[in-house]
């Protein structure tokens, strides 16, 4: 196979299966803090223990997170090094400052947060919770900085063969940057909702740690029900926005626009289809998307036909990952307003079905971020640096197609195992509940 | 002094601060492979547990200064490096995992697996970086366009090995004297008395390395002898390494691993002055075509936004980070939080 479809496999592998895990750690993060707060203020036995679980479920997941995203910084570097020489300008300084003041806060007070409970005051503690969630969401801003200059490069100017840093403040709030990185946080706050409410279904189903459940179940819901309503509005719809003014060739690919239409509809079904790129079995709404982006039910947009057909992104992988993002947005406003409702009339503690819709929908956010980055990175091709440079441009040229089959296959393996591994091992915590564990063996 | 002379100081000193302190991490999980009991591996994860992965970040942070700063490097060297690096990080992700993974499940042969995990995943990292020093110091093949042309077999020659073989030593020891300070009796007794053993063979390793340099590296020493800094930091890393086992044998333990992080700043400093301006020399006779401090390097603009970055940062991050080190200060005492 060919070196630049395997550099991208690669790269969609290694970046997609790392990216389970920072959502929650995020969302977990700030839920915890929450849980943390009334822990500490209102000296609430139940909420420290939330805190406890929920804790090691954070350093589980941290730990998978860490070990795979190692492999990140490396990549870039083995894997695409002529994009490392042409963006290595502008590219590199986010990543370093990502070190600098986000990755050193968050692993510097997680071990803090997570063994040294009992070693500092109740209030440096809950500091140090507070730095995890602030150190992991600053991390979220320092990578959406490098992709979104990657969707709408700004701040440079071409010199030397290379993209050569002019500005450094229009880098990093380019166009696309703010409106992203609070789509990408809500999308982690409600993952990290999903989370512990699913656990808390788990215990209520079981008919264990009631009290315990109850009250996560209601930070939870509160948490959900915020943050999944204004992933809708306005973040999903401003993100939505900045696309069709930014990048319309993407923003086509994502609504399916893909000859001259009247009236810009918007799609709410149909099967997309690749080369030529079209949709059959629509069904549409006249006008909406135009009225939405444009304010205007008339307004014109780029559609894939008058795109030369060498600079097109694919219809049919953007199509249908944009979609399934949404239908789950709207899946989880609607399970969170309901939860929110039962537990309003005290009715949600027994409800089984909502219960266990809610056990099996801890996945789902993740799910929905994997769409969503699905959809900004595939939406972006056939550009790695949207109009710069293109991906078949970027690779290594001293790496063999054999090289990346070796290392696919590599990674491939050892992520089937950490997935498993780590889908287990949340399933033991999970059986075992938040009873302290004995200390087994000599204490020394 | 200019920019990229600074930034090429500031990236020595990442690599610095992260050979010592995950160092001393490798060093406690080479050491895992060799405990005698089930309570002496749980001392040793609980040692490192708060800590390494802030250590880590150092490695991250320095790749990330790398790719910033000097973009032809981490492009050319990591491309180049391929096979080496994914090997590194299969046994980063590894180690990562095990600590995490090991005391999770009651059972003797899960256990043993991530002991294992645990112990290789921590003994291959020192190797690997040795070998890529190594390698760095010898000179690598480099094209007129600065790509490697070199195999992945070609980087394990005898000399770049050899290296790899020193650092191993260098951090095990290093990890065994961090254990000193965390550990209690017998335990601590053992690793007392294999410091003067790993000691010995160090020695004579970096000596043999030292002679054998001359002859591998055409300019490592060139003018060295007039370098002032040279004059600081050699009579310091011979002053500090013997004075590790003196501080060991009169139970200073503290002062012991400080010697011998000194010891580790020494080496990657002496590396560093004998490279410069070369950042990576090309082994063709072709010097032109190694990549230095200035062709190798980001514009002035972005060196100048990443100082801003590194002095608005580094403080901060050198002040927290000793913050939680003196809270977890002292022996390890295992509690329901523990691993």
């Amino acid at each position: 196979m060919d070196a630049v479809i395997l550099a991208r496999l690669q790269f969609a592998m290694t970046i997609g299966f790392h990216f389970f895990f920072p959502p929650i750690t995020i969302g977990l993060a700030w839920l915890l803090v929450i849980v943390e707060t009334i822990g500490w203020r209102k000296k609430n036995e139940i909420y420290v223990k939330i805190g406890k679980f929920f804790g090691k479920i954070l350093a589980l997941t941290f730990a998978v997170g860490v070990a795979t995203g190692i492999v990140m910084e490396f990549q870039f570097g083995t894997n695409w090094a002529e994009y490392s020489k042409f963006v290595g300008d502008i590219f590199g300084a986010p990543l370093a400052a990502e070190g600098v003041f986000a990755f050193f806060l968050e692993s510097g007070f997680l071990g803090l947060y997570l063994f040294g409970r009992d070693k500092v005051s109740k209030g440096v503690h809950w500091f140090s919770g507070l730095m995890v969630a602030l150190g992991s969401t600053m991390s979220a801003f320092w990578i959406l900085v490098a992709n979104s200059w990657q969707q709408t490069p700004a701040g440079f100017v071409l010199r030397n063969g290379r993209a050569e840093l002019t500005s450094f403040y229009d880098a990093v709030f380019n166009e696309s940057m703010l409106i992203r990185f609070f789509h990408t946080i809500d999308a982690a706050i409600i993952s990290g909702a999903f989370i512990m409410a699913g656990v808390a279904a788990y215990f209520l189903l079981r008919k264990q740690h009631i009290e315990f459940s109850k009250a996560a179940m209601k930070v939870a819901v509160i948490v959900g029900i915020i943050s999944s309503l204004l992933e809708l509005f306005p973040f999903g719809h401003e993100h939505a926005k900045q696309v069709a003014q930014t990048q319309p060739e993407k923003f086509a690919a994502i609504e399916g626009l893909y000859n001259e239409e009247d009236g810009s509809p918007m799609v709410l079904f149909a099967l997309p289809f690749d080369n030529p790129p079209e949709l059959k079995g629509v069904i549409e709404i006249p006008g909406i998307l135009g009225y939405m982006v444009f304010g205007d039910p008339d307004a014109k947009f780029l559609t894939l036909a008058e795109v030369p057909k060498e600079d097109r992104p694919p219809l049919w992988l953007t199509f249908v990952s944009f979609h399934n993002m949404v239908i789950l947005g709207m899946y989880f406003i609607g399970i969170m307003l309901l939860a929110g409702y039962l537990i309003k009339k005290d009715k949600l503690w027994d409800n089984k079905l909502v219960l266990k819709a809610f056990v099996w929908s801890m996945p789902l956010p993740l799910i929905a971020c994997q769409l969503g980055w699905i959809t900004a990175e595939v939406g972006r091709q056939p550009w790695i640096v949207y109009k710069m440079l293109r991906t078949s441009d970027a690779i290594s040229v001293t790496v063999s197609a054999g090289e990346i089959l070796f290392s696919i296959i590599l990674f491939g393996l050892i992520y089937l195992m950490l997935g498993s591994l780590y889908i287990f091992l949340f399933r033991n915590k999970l059986k075992h509940g938040p009873e302290p564990i004995e200390v087994k063996g000599e204490v020394a | 002094m200019d920019l990229n002379i600074i930034w090429f100081i500031l990236i020595a000193v990442l690599i610095i601060g992260y050979a010592i302190l995950d160092g001393f991490d490798f060093g406690v999980g080479i050491l895992h492979l060799f405990a005698k009991n089930e309570n002496e591996k749980r001392i040793g994860i609980n040692a490192i547990a708060p800590v390494w992965d802030g250590n880590e970040v150092w490695l991250l942070t320095a790749g990330g200064a790398l790719f910033a700063a000097f973009p032809i490097v981490y492009a050319s060297v990591f491309s180049g490096f391929y096979i080496a690096i994914m090997l590194l990080l299969v046994a980063l992700i590894f180690r990562a995992v095990s600590m995490e993974f090991r005391g999770k499940v009651e059972s003797e042969s899960w256990r043993k697996t991530w002991d294992v995990a645990f112990g290789i995943g921590s003994t291959l990292p020192p190797v690997l970086f040795g070998v890529a020093i190594g390698n760095i110091i010898r000179g690598i093949p480099l094209n007129a366009n600065h790509d490697f042309t070199g195999t992945f077999l070609s980087l394990l020659n005898p000399y770049a090995v050899l290296v790899g073989v020193l650092s191993l030593v260098l951090f095990t020891m290093h990890g065994a004297i961090y254990l000193t300070m965390k550990t209690e009796e017998e335990h601590k007794t053992r690793m007392i008395n294999i410091i003067p053993t790993l000691w010995i063979a160090f020695v004579t390793i970096y000596f043999v390395v030292t002679l054998y340099s001359i002859f591998e590296s055409k300019f490592l020493f060139d003018g060295i002898l007039s370098n002032p800094i040279f004059w600081i930091t050699f009579p310091v890393m011979i002053a500090t390494i013997i004075f590790i086992p003196v501080f060991v044998k009169s139970g200073k333990f503290g002062r012991a691993f400080l010697c011998s992080s000194i010891t580790i700043a020494a080496m990657v400093t002496l590396m560093a002055i004998g490279l410069f301006p070369n950042f990576v020399p090309s082994l063709n006779d072709n010097l032109a075509q190694s990549l230095t401090i200035y062709n190798a390097s980001s514009s002035q603009r972005t060196l100048e936004t990443m100082l801003y970055i590194a002095l608005l940062g580094m403080p901060l991050v050198i002040g927290y980070t000793s913050f939680i080190y003196r809270i977890f200060k002292g022996k390890v005492v295992l509690n329901e939080d523990s691993y």
